[in-house]
């Protein structure tokens, strides 16, 4: 089998960190893949909730969108999306919140909404969803993008979502009721916040990544914990796993879709 | 409720300037409801939708939207809704403005709509930039425990429209799957029309299933593969390939007009687009 590729490896390292029975909202992308490598893994009964409703999914390939009609087949029940918010993420029974973002700052807050200034962006991204409340009221979240000094940034260009804030507490100031983001999952390892500072740092490296290659795509001065871990290599059954699921996943993708009446004009 | 053509049911319900909700959350999108007010050359429309998806990229494109209330504006899975990236970022074909939320926001706005309630209430919007951007995001103090909680107008759209699996004769409309907010966007609105995939004689009785009953529904239309390319659950799937084509489409002025010219404006109806679609594939 060829060596993983950093994709792979951020999302089997995402992977590990999930339990079995835990109750993690997911998002679509790198998060979808590594929770249901968790749940072909690991982590069998592992209870997935996607935003559209659905429940204790347990779709057989990854979702391109988050509405996928197999994502309601294979769920335990489909409940209305403002419910989903309100009883279940407001409620706090939400374990792991999954996010993605376009710019990370160092007390781990997330923008998604736009580069540049909001009334004249250079970049309109997508918005929101739901990472504002899942970013409050999850236990805890994990947060997985590809690190750049453009993704981890001095500055954010907006605050779509709240981490720590300016860190050193503040964030225990406001009405958040989950932890916040407990590791940031980059291509390059494992970042995860100081206890007192609430700050940031390196904390696990992807064997073959150095510290070097961590400092050069942080933008902000990147501190090291105590102990920087090695993650050990994505296992043979991980790997194949993985690659059979994004493999289902491409062809199911380009199936034609077929409509169940005949078409005249 | 009236059994009515989809031209004459928006010609009737959608004009000019209108608060206008096309709901649906990755499922049952009114494409061919979208498609239809594209045709009938509605402008200045005050668009809402939490994911706009593919339809609003296209009535954006076209120029019908002034206004957009939204929470998540991508092609989900692909990455940019180019068409809203270019009027917000170019002001192209026009300016649109932004009534930016979150989900919960959203859905709190929604709920408050249907209930009648002049705003919806989350603990949301924590510490972040969309309040400071939105002015139609508040708070409110808790009377009883002082805390402060976000507060969000209520969304009452003129008109919602919103693609079902069926109908029956009476205008009882049945929706099953992946329901998202469209049963709150439904009573929220003013009018509602409903396009659907088959008009059946009595529905099943549905116990815990999602029924919008028959005095909510203005118009009822019989209109198969009135989500495609979203899609209808028990009937077909998501046309997954479409979307990941739309954004070579829509990336370019030119393509996304002569595209839009083919398969939109020079269809007649909903049939026609979906037969336009074939011959291309052919």
């Amino acid at each position: 089998m060829s060596a993983a590729t950093r994709d792979e490896w951020m999302t089997v390292a995402a992977a590990r960190m999930l339990w079995n029975r835990c109750v993690c909202f997911v998002g679509i992308g790198l998060p979808s893949a590594a929770c249901n490598l968790a749940r072909f893994t690991h982590a069998p009964d592992i209870v997935l909730i996607y935003e559209s409703g659905t429940i204790g999914t347990r779709p057989d390939v990854l979702p391109l969108s988050i509405g996928d009609g197999e994502l309601a087949e294979t769920a335990s029940f489909v409940v209305p999306l403002p419910e989903v918010f309100s009883h279940y993420l407001q409620a706090g029974r939400v374990d792991v919140g999954f996010l993605g973002a376009a710019q990370v700052d160092r007390y781990g807050n997330l923008n998604s909404t736009v580069i540049g200034p909001y009334e004249a962006p250079t970049t309109r991204l997508p918005g929101a969803g739901g990472a504002p409340e899942i970013a409050a009221h999850a236990r805890q979240t994990f947060v997985m993008l590809k690190a750049s000094t453009r993704s981890l940034v001095e500055q954010l260009d907006f605050r779509t979502s709240a981490g720590y804030l300016d860190g050193h507490g503040a964030r225990a100031r406001t009405g958040a009721t989950g932890d916040g983001p407990r590791a940031v999952i980059t291509d390059f390892g494992i970042l995860t916040p100081h206890p007192r500072s609430d700050e940031l740092r390196l904390s696990a490296l992807y064997a073959g990544a150095t510290v070097e290659e961590a400092r050069a795509a942080v933008a902000w001065p990147l501190l090291l914990a105590e102990t920087v871990e090695t993650i050990a290599p994505p296992s043979e059954s991980e790997l194949a796993i993985l690659r059979a699921l994004h493999a289902r996943t491409r062809e199911a993708h380009a199936r034609p879709v077929v409509l169940p009446f005949p078409l005249s004009n | 409720m009236r059994l009515m053509p989809l031209r004459e049911a928006l010609a009737a319900h959608v004009a000019d300037g209108d608060c206008v909700a096309l709901e649906g959350f990755t499922h049952l999108i009114p494409f061919a409801a979208g498609h239809e007010l594209i045709r009938q050359g509605r402008r200045n429309l005050h668009l809402v939708r939490m994911t706009p998806d593919l339809i609003y990229d296209q009535l954006i494109g076209m120029g019908c939207a002034r206004r957009l209330t939204f929470s998540w504006g991508g092609n989900p899975g692909i990455g940019s809704l180019h068409r809203l990236r270019d009027a917000v970022e170019h002001g192209w074909p026009q300016a649109l403005e932004l009534d930016e939320h979150s989900h919960a926001g959203m859905a709190a706005a929604y709920c408050a709509g249907a209930s009648r309630l002049p705003f919806g209430m989350l603990r949301g919007y924590l510490d972040n930039d969309l309040d400071k951007a939105n002015p139609r995001i508040g708070r409110i103090e808790c009377p009883f425990t002082g805390e402060r909680l976000a507060a969000v107008p209520a969304i009452n759209p003129d008109v919602t429209i919103l693609h079902a699996q069926c109908a029956d004769r009476e205008g009882n409309v049945a929706i099953r799957g992946i329901v998202g907010a469209q049963r709150e966007a439904a009573l929220a609105a003013g009018a509602l029309v409903v396009t659907v995939e088959e008009i059946v004689e009595r529905l099943e009785p549905a116990m815990n299933g999602i029924v919008l009953p028959h005095w909510t529904v203005d118009a009822v239309v019989h209109c198969p593969g009135g989500a495609y390319p979203s899609y209808t659950h028990g009937h077909y799937s998501r046309d997954n390939s479409f979307y990941q084509r739309w954004d070579a489409i829509s990336r370019d002025r030119d393509t996304f007009n002569a595209w839009m010219r083919e398969h939109v404006l020079e269809t007649n109806d909903h049939a026609g687009f979906l037969a336009s679609l074939r011959a291309e594939a052919a």
